[in-house]
């Protein structure tokens, strides 16, 4: 990406290009002549003076008002310290190193700013609404609920609703990191934010701008930083007394051996003071102050690229150390939605049993009867039902070309007198019987399940690869379908049959037991209590719902939940990184400052200490933001 | 009440840091974040006095570091 310069930047620049060219010159021509030590002095305090006066300025205003470990003003007592002590050159080049230090330092931070801010900038800027039959180009926030706005193929959808008219593609990668484009057409919802890809559009708006999840997604990940990481505190706190600490021990070290080892000798004063001015230029925490916020800011970025929104650098560090992860089972570990597993037919065909089955079912809204009418696919001739009884909690009575079907529960083939068997197989079982003479024959029956996500397995299989040692599901469905469940995803445990309370002590339970820390996943409603008890509440499918956003700390804007492993992964990395840099800077800084004390590191070293480590220390925050590799 | 004011030209993170701790000390400030990354301050106070503090809090920001400016 490319970054322009400010102006200040800019400036910047020029005056470091001058002062190098001066210093250049300088030190070539006084290799060749030889003159008075004030020429000497003055020739480089030219390049001094253009490279640095903003400093020296805001060193002096910032000593009036009392601030002295501010980092101009050390710099300013560092090179000073090296003219008194007749380092000319040293004084000057310090400066400049500082300067173009300073200067990389704010373009670097405010390449990753941007590029940070650019990842999560799904804002839309503008919105047709149609008004009096006239198409106007609005802002967002001026649209009302309930008003009809256009979007054309490569546009933003700006506001939440409800296609009116036409169908398109839409791209919610933005959203949810997945950019495989999802189908929309009339009365589908569709989300702000999200890219309209090949079709116009006509939309109802279902809510105001600020209500919107475009809006709701902004705000929750600029307000990221609100919890913050232990880490960050401990920064904050060690830069209060760093500082401080390193200027008392420079003052100690300036004054306190030449008195014992020569108080009137120039030379070792000289020496001495060098010694302490290698310890004011790494005294500056910047390393770390810039560093560690910025590798937070970059990991929370990058997640929300892959659509895992993390609330703050705090959830960052407990998913890195998560141990254990509790699933509710519906709606984040299988679908919620029914489906035909199995059919055993019994006297007849496979097909023949669900065309029965389908018919039987076909005017009834249960969410298992849809399943079976789902699972028919083909046309169903309603024309050719007759009479069909429901018979409340077993099942219905139909009657199809003229024959009595039983369609329903165990129940029901009781009462009809049919032969029927209980299936081997979990779920829920639709046994089916015909009626003929006045007896009843059997005729198979239909298992139907809620059916696991496709890549349910695969999440469970990289949490392990992950290291999470416990994988609990908590639901309160029957014991038979938890284990059955349990088992077919490998999960280290399950608690079926639970009241929506239970689920908090079990998880208050594991919490007790469990070493790490505890996650717990759901799909955000009516869990809301479990994820705010876990260490680290993750909600899925977040898009569109409001509560799981509110009370989980992590939000999974689609409903993958192999998102989950991503989301340990990309806080893994950002706590490595965070940490390497706090082990390198204070590392170097304290190996300079042995260095410095023993007059073995010498001015450019420290400035390497200083500024160099900074930029390092940037650099290997930046990654943060890459993705993962997949 | 809690407003969002944009800084131009903060240019350390220490001294976002430091910001921060000055405006605390504000009497009346509930609570205040200078977020370096965002280049904004979070400011909560008390409603009767909000605009007060508001001058306060530019003050304190001009003392830390004076290139830096609130975009009121």
């Amino acid at each position: 990406m490319k970054y322009k310069l400010t102006k200040k930047q800019k400036k910047m620049r020029n005056r470091i290009i001058i002062a190098i060219a001066l210093l250049a010159v300088t030190a070539v021509t006084l290799h060749f002549v030889e003159v008075p030590w004030w020429a000497e002095l003055v020739l480089y305090m030219i390049p001094y003076v253009i490279a640095g006066y903003d400093v020296l300025k805001t060193a002096f205003i910032n000593l009036i008002h009392g601030q002295i470990f501010d980092e101009k003003f050390l710099m300013m007592v560092a090179t000073v310290g090296a003219i008194v002590t007749g380092e000319y050159p040293e004084a000057s080049l310090v400066m400049l190193f500082y300067q173009i230090g300073e200067l990389f330092q704010s373009i670097a931070v405010g390449r990753s700013r941007k590029s940070i801010a650019k990842l999560m900038d799904i804002r839309p800027d503008s919105a047709t609404v149609i008004r009096d039959g006239e198409e106007l180009e609005v802002s967002p926030e001026d649209v009302q609920v309930g008003e009809v706005i256009i979007v054309k193929p490569g546009e933003k959808i700006p506001l939440d609703g409800v296609i009116l008219e036409g169908e398109s593609s839409v791209n919610q990668a933005a959203l949810t990191g997945e950019s495989a484009p999802v189908d929309k057409a009339l009365s589908d919802n569709v989300i702000s934010g999200t890219l309209n890809l090949t079709g116009v559009i006509k939309i109802r708006t279902t809510s105001t701008f600020g209500q919107s999840t475009v809006s709701k997604i902004l705000e929750l990940v600029e307000n990221a930083s609100d919890k913050k990481a232990k880490v960050e505190n401990f920064i904050t706190k060690f830069a209060r007394y760093y500082t401080p600490a390193v200027v008392i021990a420079a003052l100690v070290l300036g004054v306190v051996p030449p008195l014992f080892l020569g108080i009137g000798s120039w030379e070792i004063w000289k020496e001495w003071l060098t010694r302490a001015c290698v310890f004011l230029v790494v005294s500056c925490p910047c390393a770390l102050v810039v560093s560690v916020p910025l590798s937070f800011f970059g990991g929370i970025g990058g997640a929300s690229k892959d659509g895992i929104l993390i609330k703050g650098a705090g959830y960052m560090e407990v998913l890195s150390k998560i141990d254990t992860v509790v699933f509710d089972k519906t709606g984040t570990l299988t679908k919620g939605v029914f489906a035909v597993d199995d059919i055993h037919p019994n006297l007849v065909s496979k097909a023949e049993l669900l065309d029965i089955a389908a018919c039987c079912e076909s005017f009834s809204s249960h969410p298992v009867a849809q399943s079976i009418v789902r699972a028919h696919e083909g046309h169903i001739d309603k024309n050719l039902i007759g009479e069909v009884t429901e018979i409340a909690g077993k099942g219905v009575k139909a009657v199809v070309e003229g024959k009595t079907y039983y369609c329903g529960n165990g129940q029901l083939m009781e009462i009809c007198g049919a032969d029927w068997h209980d299936c081997h197989l979990t779920g829920t079982i639709i046994h089916i019987a015909r009626e003929d003479d006045g007896k009843c024959e059997y005729l198979g029956h239909i298992v139907i399940n809620d059916q696991i996500k496709e890549d349910s397995e695969e999440a469970i299989k990289s949490l392990k690869n992950a290291g999470v040692k416990r994988l609990v599901m908590l639901t309160g469905d029957k014991k038979s379908v938890a284990e059955n469940v349990a088992g077919k995803l490998g999960l280290t445990g399950f608690f079926a049959e639970l009241l929506p309370a239970d689920k908090v002590s079990k998880v208050e339970e594991l919490l007790k037991n469990g070493k790490g820390r505890l996650a717990f996943v759901g799909d955000g409603i009516n869990d809301a209590p479990v994820l705010m008890r876990a260490d680290c509440g993750i909600a899925m499918g977040a898009m569109g719902s409001d509560a799981a956003i509110e009370s989980a700390d992590v939000v999974l804007m689609d409903d993958k939940p192999s998102k989950i492993a991503d989301a340990i992964k990309i806080a893994r990395k950002t706590m490595r990184i965070v940490w390497e840099n706090i082990i390198f800077a204070l590392g170097v800084k304290a190996i300079i400052l042995v260095l410095g004390a023993l007059g073995i590191a010498n001015m450019w070293l420290a400035v390497f200490g200083d500024v160099g480590v900074l930029i390092i220390a940037i650099l290997n925050a930046m990654r943060c933001m890459r993705r993962l590799n997949r | 009440m809690k407003k969002t004011f944009e800084l131009e030209d903060l240019d350390c993170a220490n001294c976002a840091m430091k910001m921060q701790e000055a405006v605390k000390k504000i009497p009346g400030v509930k609570d205040c974040e200078v977020s370096f990354m965002k280049q904004k301050m979070t400011l909560e106070a008390d409603d009767a006095d909000f605009d007060k503090i508001v001058k306060l809090a530019v003050k304190a920001i001009a003392k830390v570091e004076p290139d830096c400016t609130v975009v009121l």
